[in-house]
């Protein structure tokens, strides 16, 4: 009789453990959708890779474009840019590092490291000031023919390197790539 | 209250002669994939139906909600992103941001939707299949839709198929007579002959073929996340059908030791 | 908890007594949860649980909604369809919150009708159901406002018709219409108060259905047999109830769970059933959908809003003494308020002295009437105002009213009701006892006693 009794008991729990189990199954599972729409929408999304044609911008001349809500600048160089981007020492660049989220972090910021093209016609990078986040002049603006930023007076050079002022860092390439001839896909 | 109802009846009327008459009209209960419990959208009659679209409706009717990309989506038409592309190449949409902030017309990508269409002032087709209910009643009770849906796609379909080939004018517009459509007289031509595409699968292109397609597809635009939004409530119904049979038993645990002392009179605490 | 006596929460760790010297918060939420229940209560007292899980859904999804949703007449709709295209999960967040609605009303009129036909309403319970009331006038007020956010056609000339309502009203009338949509018509100004109250009202009802609950944990709850709990002892009391907890919660539980089950078979396999494709067009001030029909929970007093019009002999009776200062028009707006108005009097309508509808012979033929009544009028309201409509809805009408003014008042004094069970226990003894349980009262086909799942 109490061998049936410890049985049954036994049975009751264990429906109790398994209803208190689905119970909170079920419960997280509607928890998670609204955590879920929090996250970047459809539309969001899409927008992290977007095409930029190139075909106008000439020698010269740069084109700003917003990206994840942030200017990106792309600078088709000219051969003195070019010539003056390669021709700095490592030594000079108070960050010596390449910044460019399509190489490994620990890549050098020699010229080749920045550019997008082998020929280092192009240049596309984040046009946001390393310092507290303005938007550098460009167009040859400063001491070294590259960026200026104008709220606390960070000067950088043909490749977007930081020369002089308080910006700690290179300004950042991101990722990017040529997919069709006058195509630059972004992200 | 009546006042104000006649009232907007009556501007109903000067508005829209099309819209105000009710009646009775045809609406023919189509067969679609996606209808059903467990029915999804078929990718190669939405690329056909995005075809008829492009073609013959796009001339006239926008599709302003929705968005380029989503043809490409796997839930949709399933285009690969390089067709997609292409296609959106097709379209211009104006950009408020170029010229200097004066906007300016450009190349569509795969991120803008589809561009609006006031030309002639044909309504947008983006919600089309769900603004219109194909079938009612009867008397108003609703079971109708309840056994055969809300009959939007069907009621697309079944005015495309409509025209008697009767015209009249009224007012300086030519009007159609249609079976499907309320108040039997519309504005828009016929627009479908049988053959007015040509489909790259070499589905059939009788009228009635195409006139399903185009509908087919306006409901997933009208509709697009239609799969995921079956798949969850069945996922929901499951877990929430196991939940309540082990409730079941567990309420029933719980309660045979009150019932029991009930029935036998055997002494029961609460408290334990 | 006054009434009922029990057992009453002592703090048994040094933790628990630290906190219960400084906020008794502990022993409160002990006595709420432990509260002894009638032990035979049946499947109709799962709705109060239903209504709270319903509010509290619909808040959480509003509150998401919010977070993606734009109040402006150019981008409402937008708005909506980013929700229902683009945001992670948004198009079934957006299905619940709207079927949600509906589950609400279904939900509280089962609520309803279940105390109108036990009696639930009858003293001591009187402000317990006059809040209810007042719940249900905030729910109203809520759909009315939520219907309007997603700016389609639908919502556009609903918010026009019902605002319209109030230019009914003599001499102030079109004062306060401007008032209420912030200009000569439904406009930007009114989407943006109509968003506001709709985000205010629901935390006004939570707080109502805390002060609910505290008003029928004072009273105790009633039961099917409307006998009240012996109070005499602690000792007889505990014969005739059973602790909230595990009992009622449970059961409650269960049928939560099978209620959620349909709801989200209708959410997912036809979330617009309920909804009228009109809404899907965008809202168009020069173009009036053909029928403008409200949403179904609202057609039984629209119903009786239209049922009064110009040709009744009372109103044009009214019209006349009045001097012209209540006419067809207002008369209908007066005719849908009292329709509710009447049913928060019910306590001091009925005059019977026996609570539960289960030992009064007469009174369940003219209530369950009132239950056809209830759909003949939410039928008659979807109908267009012509042919033999309008007559069907003045006939529903004029009983609604009549139930409550007439009916109910006279019953109690021609009526006589049949025995009731001395004490819960026996009633509940009698359902399960060695007889099988026919109990003293007639039962109605599927009307069990006490409850839990067979």
């Amino acid at each position: 009789m109490a061998h049936t009794e410890e049985q049954q008991g036994t049975r009751r729990d264990f429906l109790y453990y398994a209803t208190a189990g689905t119970g909170l199954v079920v419960t997280g599972a509607a928890v998670w959708p609204l955590i879920n729409q929090l996250n970047p929408s459809a539309d969001v999304v899409a927008l992290a890779s977007i095409d930029v044609d190139v075909a106008d911008v000439a020698e010269g001349s740069q084109l700003t474009v917003q990206w994840l809500g942030k200017p990106v600048f792309i600078r088709h160089r000219t051969a003195e840019e070019i010539e003056a981007a390669r021709g700095v020492e490592l030594s000079e660049l108070p960050d010596p590092l390449a910044a460019n989220d399509n190489l490994d972090g620990a890549a050098a910021g020699t010229d080749e490291n920045r550019a997008l093209d082998e020929e280092g016609r192009w240049l596309v990078m984040m046009g946001v000031c390393t310092h507290l986040g303005c938007v550098p002049l460009g167009d040859g603006a400063g001491d070294f023919g590259g960026w200026f930023c104008p709220c606390h007076g960070s000067h950088y050079d043909t490749a977007g390197r930081i020369r002089r002022g308080p910006a700690p860092t290179n300004l950042p390439v991101p990722v990017a790539a040529f997919t069709g001839e006058t195509t630059i896909t972004l992200g | 209250m009546k006042k104000i109802i006649t009232t907007l009846a009556a501007l109903a009327v000067s508005t829209s002669a099309a819209l105000a008459a009710g009646g009775d009209y045809e609406v023919t209960d189509y067969a679609f994939p996606f209808e059903g419990p467990f029915g999804t959208y078929d990718q190669n009659q939405l690329q056909r139906g995005l075809k008829v679209y492009t073609e013959i409706c796009s001339a006239c009717h926008g599709l302003k909600y929705v968005a380029f990309r989503t043809l490409a989506s796997p839930a949709g038409p399933g285009f690969t992103d390089a067709q997609m592309k292409a296609y959106a190449e097709q379209y211009e949409v104006f950009d408020g941001s170029l010229n200097f902030g004066e906007g300016d017309f450009r190349t569509a990508t795969a991120t803008d939707n589809f561009p609006a269409n006031n030309s002639v002032g044909a309504p947008d087709l983006s919600l089309m299949a769900k603004a219109r209910a194909g079938f009612h009643g009867p008397y108003g009770l609703g079971t109708n839709q309840l056994f055969r849906g809300m009959g939007g796609p069907e009621y697309i379909a079944s005015l495309l198929m409509g025209y008697t080939g009767e015209e009249m004018e009224q007012a300086g517009t030519v009007l159609y007579e249609n079976t499907a459509f309320p108040g039997g007289w519309i504005s828009m031509a016929p627009v479908i002959y049988g053959d007015d595409v040509v489909f790259d699968d070499g589905a059939p292109t009788d009228a009635e073929s195409i006139a399903k397609d185009v509908s087919a597809f306006l409901m997933w635009t009208a509709e697009p996340k239609l799969a995921a939004r079956k798949q969850t409530g069945l996922i929901a119904v499951i877990m929430l059908g196991l939940l309540a049979v082990l409730l079941y038993f567990t309420n029933k645990a719980i309660w045979a030791p009150v019932k029991a002392h009930a029935r036998y009179g055997t002494h029961v605490d609460p408290a334990e | 908890m006054a009434g009922i006596p029990h057992d009453h929460y002592v703090p048994g760790s040094k933790a628990e007594k630290w906190v219960e010297k400084r906020i008794p918060v502990i022993s409160l939420l002990y006595d709420t949860l432990m509260i002894p229940t009638p032990k035979n209560l049946n499947w109709m007292w799962i709705w109060g649980i239903i209504l709270t899980f319903t509010l509290a859904l619909q808040i959480v999804t509003g509150i998401v909604l919010v977070m993606h949703y734009v109040p402006h007449v150019d981008y409402a709709f937008a708005s909506v369809e980013h929700i229902m295209r683009d945001v992670n999960g948004g198009h079934m967040i957006r299905y619940i919150h709207a079927n949600g609605a509906s589950l609400f009303f279904i939900a509280v009129y089962f609520h309803i009708f279940r105390n109108l036909y036990y009696g639930s309403y009858k003293a001591p319970r009187e402000i317990t159901w006059i809040i209810g009331i007042l719940i249900y006038l905030l729910m109203m007020a809520t759909a009315f406002t939520g219907y309007v956010l997603p700016w389609g056609q639908m919502s556009f000339w609903g918010a026009t018709v019902i605002t319209g309502l109030f230019g009914a009203i003599p001499f102030v009338g079109d004062a306060i219409l401007t008032t209420l949509q912030g200009g000569p018509a439904v406009a930007n100004d009114t989407l943006g108060r109509f968003f506001s109250l709709h985000y205010l009202m629901p935390f006004l009802i939570a707080g109502l259905t805390i002060v609910k609950i505290w008003a029928f944990h004072s009273t105790g709850n009633n039961n099917p047999t409307g006998v009240e709990v012996r109070r005499t002892s602690k000792e007889e009391a505990q014969r005739d109830t059973l602790p909230f907890w595990p009992y009622f919660v449970i059961k409650d539980l269960f049928a939560l769970a099978v209620i959620l089950l349909v709801f989200f078979a209708v959410v997912g396999f036809m979330p617009n059933y309920l909804g009228h494709p009109d809404n899907y067009i965008e809202a168009n001030p020069l173009a009036t959908p053909a029928h403008i029909v409200p949403e179904w929970y609202f057609l039984p007093f629209y119903a009786i809003l239209r049922a009064f019009d110009g040709d009744v002999w009372l109103v044009i009776a009214v019209d006349f003494l009045t001097g012209g200062l209540v006419d067809a028009k207002f008369f209908g707006v007066i005719a849908m308020f009292a329709a509710i108005v009447v049913m928060a009097l019910a306590p001091w309508l009925d005059t019977s002295s026996v609570r539960s509808g289960r030992y009064r012979p007469m009174f369940k033929w003219w209530f369950w009437l009132l239950v056809v009544d209830f759909f003949v009028l939410m039928w008659s309201g979807a109908m267009p105002a012509e042919g033999i409509y309008p007559y069907i809805a003045l006939i529903g009408a004029v009983y609604w009213f009549a139930y409550f003014l007439v009916i109910l008042p006279l019953l109690g004094v021609i009526e006589k009701p049949l025995a009731r069970p001395a004490t819960i226990e026996q009633a509940f003894a009698e359902d399960y006892g060695k007889g099988g349980g026919t109990g003293d009262g007639m039962r109605l086909p599927g009307e069990r006693g006490a409850t839990p799942a067979e």
